[in-house]
């Protein structure tokens, strides 16, 4: 079907100016904690956009507010052209898929049931078999749930979110606590809804996988967007692609470090000293010969491309995986 | 595996619907919503092996061993002790005794005797004294009460005494009338209660415990239908479990339902439903299974002691009979059994119909109302 494209239906598609889902001052408060803080977005048909951010981010009651499950304490929401609680419900969830992070399927049930049960609650959407050959789970279809791997589960969650043939698919943590194997097998799945057109909402703590799937990523810490673009757009605001990290025998004063020409950023995580560097062949000639003058000796020494990871450390000062 | 573009691709366009002939058109899979969820129900629980064990065969083991236990074989001998003596009065009383079709009579020493009647093995125990007997017994035990008649009955003969008048005896054992009998409506009762209370309330409470509900509530899945859903599973199993026990005790003790199939169905349904509204009720928030099990142990403590399984619920205090009267339980196992054991029609048991009634639907309404999805 994905090869069928009419020039019609290419015409008729705005490439990216369409807006799938928009939210403005969102907020939502819990009794000792501000899960989300003045929050907008706008995800554009079409694209795959990520939530970027620690464990505790917001990112789960974000995406929980926008698919209508968890209500805002302010702000609007607006998805495919629809509120929540203002007019029809169940005809914007005939729409939309959704896998949640926390759900654990029935165990006793079989994958094929499971899909068919889902199946049933839409009015229209693919054919059980059809999805189920989509997530590559036919040798396991009459199995029961509770004997699948954990990735062998992810992706029956999503072949239940896939059922219905939605046009906004919300994943909340697709892969994590899956092992490469499995997140590559559903990196797949993702990127094909994606190539047919379809338009993804996902939320990550792992910076390869938006690198590799988002076309948009906003980056979250404390309930609030602090930085958003495409990954290239992103890693390029460092000003630098590059770097370095390295752990010395004795101490090496921080204004000696940042007067080398080319840093843009330094950070200290425990031994570890990251430097940001536009050019790291100016750089770590004039990195080395400062050891040499303030005599300290390199213990290690790594280089590497900048990614999102590092955009995350320079805005926050912590790792992603810190939470 | 998915490779030849039959990845997913959302329809934006109403082209696929206007193309009935393409793979995997949704008018080739219609599935009701309804249907599926009555299914997963019912799979949910024959392949829980546990759920099958206390559903099925405990209650028809239940009715085995207390059918046994409290079954009427032609009247049992009165057992009774003698005291023994230093002389032959014991051994003397012990032949009077022997003559007797009613008395088992057996010489303990003292203390052996008091042990006995303590325990319950004897009824009573016969002093012989001097010129006269001594009967010791517990007048608080109905077996004690009879036994003393018996022995007198039969001592008194023996040293001579004479009708006044004479008796004829027709004796007669209905089935209908035993232990048993009374004890089959209200294990069905009580069974109906457990399951309902338990099918429910646990089933809910796992599936917003692991976020299936949560899951559900992102589906245009209507809310309705996951609740009816269990309505319908229950009858499914009702037929099974009322089944097992009626067959049951009709092969092994020649149990009979005097009233009509039908109004037993509809006794039993109504049962089921009540039960289960008060099974989503108990679930209706709690999302531990602690918290559920509590609050179903504190529903259903009082009426597994009150409501007449075991034993009529008349034998409690007259002041406690208008609460519970009130209990579902109470008010099913009345219909049940005079439908069973009577033949009564359901008119003529319409008060405690209205009570099962008021139960399912209030229960219900609550339920409903207060119900959380997450």
């Amino acid at each position: 079907m994905s090869t069928q494209v009419s020039p019609v239906e290419t015409a008729t598609r705005p490439a990216r100016q369409r807006t799938a889902l928009r939210c403005e001052g969102l907020v939502k408060r819990f009794a000792d904690v501000t899960a989300v803080d003045g929050l907008d977005l706008e995800v554009f048909s079409g694209e795959c956009f990520g939530l970027l951010g620690p464990n505790g981010a917001g990112k789960t009651t974000t995406i929980e507010i926008l698919e209508g499950l968890t209500p805002a304490d302010e702000g609007s929401v607006e998805l495919l052209g629809q509120q929540w609680n203002k007019s029809d419900d169940r005809a914007l969830r005939e729409r939309i898929g959704v896998q949640l992070q926390e759900t654990q399927l029935a165990e006793k049930v079989t994958v094929v049931e499971t899909v068919r049960l889902f199946r049933s609650f839409y009015k229209r959407g693919h054919s059980v078999d059809e999805v189920i050959r989509t997530v590559a789970l036919e040798e396991k279809r009459n199995a029961r749930v509770g004997k699948l791997s954990g990735g062998q589960k992810q992706r029956l969650a999503v072949a239940c979110a896939l059922v219905s043939d939605p046009e906004l698919l919300f994943l909340d943590e697709p892969t994590t606590g899956l092992d490469p194997q499995a997140r590559l097998s559903l990196w797949d799945i993702v990127e094909k809804f994606r190539d047919g057109g379809g338009t993804i909402l996902l939320t990550t703590h792992y910076m390869e996988e938006a690198t590799r799937l988002c076309d948009r990523v906003a980056i979250m810490d404390h309930g609030k967007v602090i930085a958003l673009g495409t990954p290239a757009e992103l890693i390029e605001s460092l000003g630098a692609d590059q770097v370095i990290e390295f752990s010395v025998t004795n101490p090496v004063t921080e204004d000696a470090l940042t007067n080398i020409p080319a840093v843009k950023h330094l950070h200290k995580r425990g031994e570890t000293h990251a430097l940001t560097v536009s050019e790291i062949g100016v750089a770590l000639p004039a990195l080395l010969a400062e050891m040499k003058r303030q005599q300290s000796e390199l213990v290690t020494l790594t280089t590497h491309q900048a990614t999102l990871e590092d955009v995350f450390v320079s805005l926050t000062g912590r790792m992603l995986r810190d939470g | 595996m998915a490779e030849e573009g039959i990845g997913i691709s959302p329809a934006k366009t109403q082209r696929r619907e206007e193309e009935p002939g393409a793979i995997g058109d949704a008018k080739t899979e219609s599935l009701h919503p309804l249907l599926q969820l009555t299914a997963t129900r019912v799979r949910e629980f024959v392949r829980e092996k546990e759920a099958v064990f206390w559903v099925f065969i405990f209650p028809v083991l239940m009715t085995f061993a207390l059918g046994v236990a409290f079954r009427n074989t032609a009247p049992d001998k009165t057992p009774i002790a003698i005291e023994a003596t230093a002389n032959a009065k014991a051994n003397e009383l012990a032949q009077v005794f022997s003559n007797s079709p009613d008395i088992t009579a057996t010489v303990m020493s003292p203390s052996e005797a008091a042990q006995a009647l303590r325990s319950g093995k004897i009824s009573i125990v016969v002093k012989p004294q001097n010129d006269s007997f001594e009967y010791r017994f517990d007048p608080t035990r109905p077996e004690s009460r009879t036994a003393r008649l018996i022995v007198d009955d039969a001592l008194q003969r023996g040293k001579g005494r004479a009708d006044v008048v004479k008796i004829g005896e027709e004796r007669i054992t209905e089935p209908g009338a035993r232990y048993v009998d009374f004890l089959v409506p209200g294990l069905i009762g009580m069974n109906l209660m457990g399951s309902g209370l338990w099918g429910l309330g646990f089933t809910v409470v796992i599936a917003r415990s692991r976020k299936i509900l949560k899951r559900f509530a992102a589906t245009p899945m209507r809310r309705s239908h996951y609740l009816f859903s269990f309505m319908l599973s229950r009858l499914v199993f009702l037929v099974l479990e009322v089944g097992a026990v009626v067959v049951f005790a009709w092969l092994v003790f020649n149990f009979t339902v005097r009233g009509s199939w039908l109004t037993l169905i509809l006794v039993t349904m109504l049962g089921g439903f009540t039960f289960s509204g008060l099974g989503l009720l108990v679930a209706a928030r709690p999302t531990t299974i602690e918290g559920v099990s509590g609050l179903m142990n504190f529903i259903m403590l009082p009426m597994w002691l009150l409501s007449g399984t075991f034993f009529s619920s008349e034998r409690f205090p007259q002041v406690l009979q208008p609460f519970i009267k009130a209990l579902p339980l109470t008010a099913l196992n009345t219909v049940l059994r005079s439908v069973m054991n009577e033949g009564a029609a359901l008119t003529s048991n319409w008060a405690p119909i209205s009570i099962m009634l008021a139960w399912c639907l209030i229960s219900f309404v609550i339920a409903l109302k207060i119900f959380k999805w997450q």
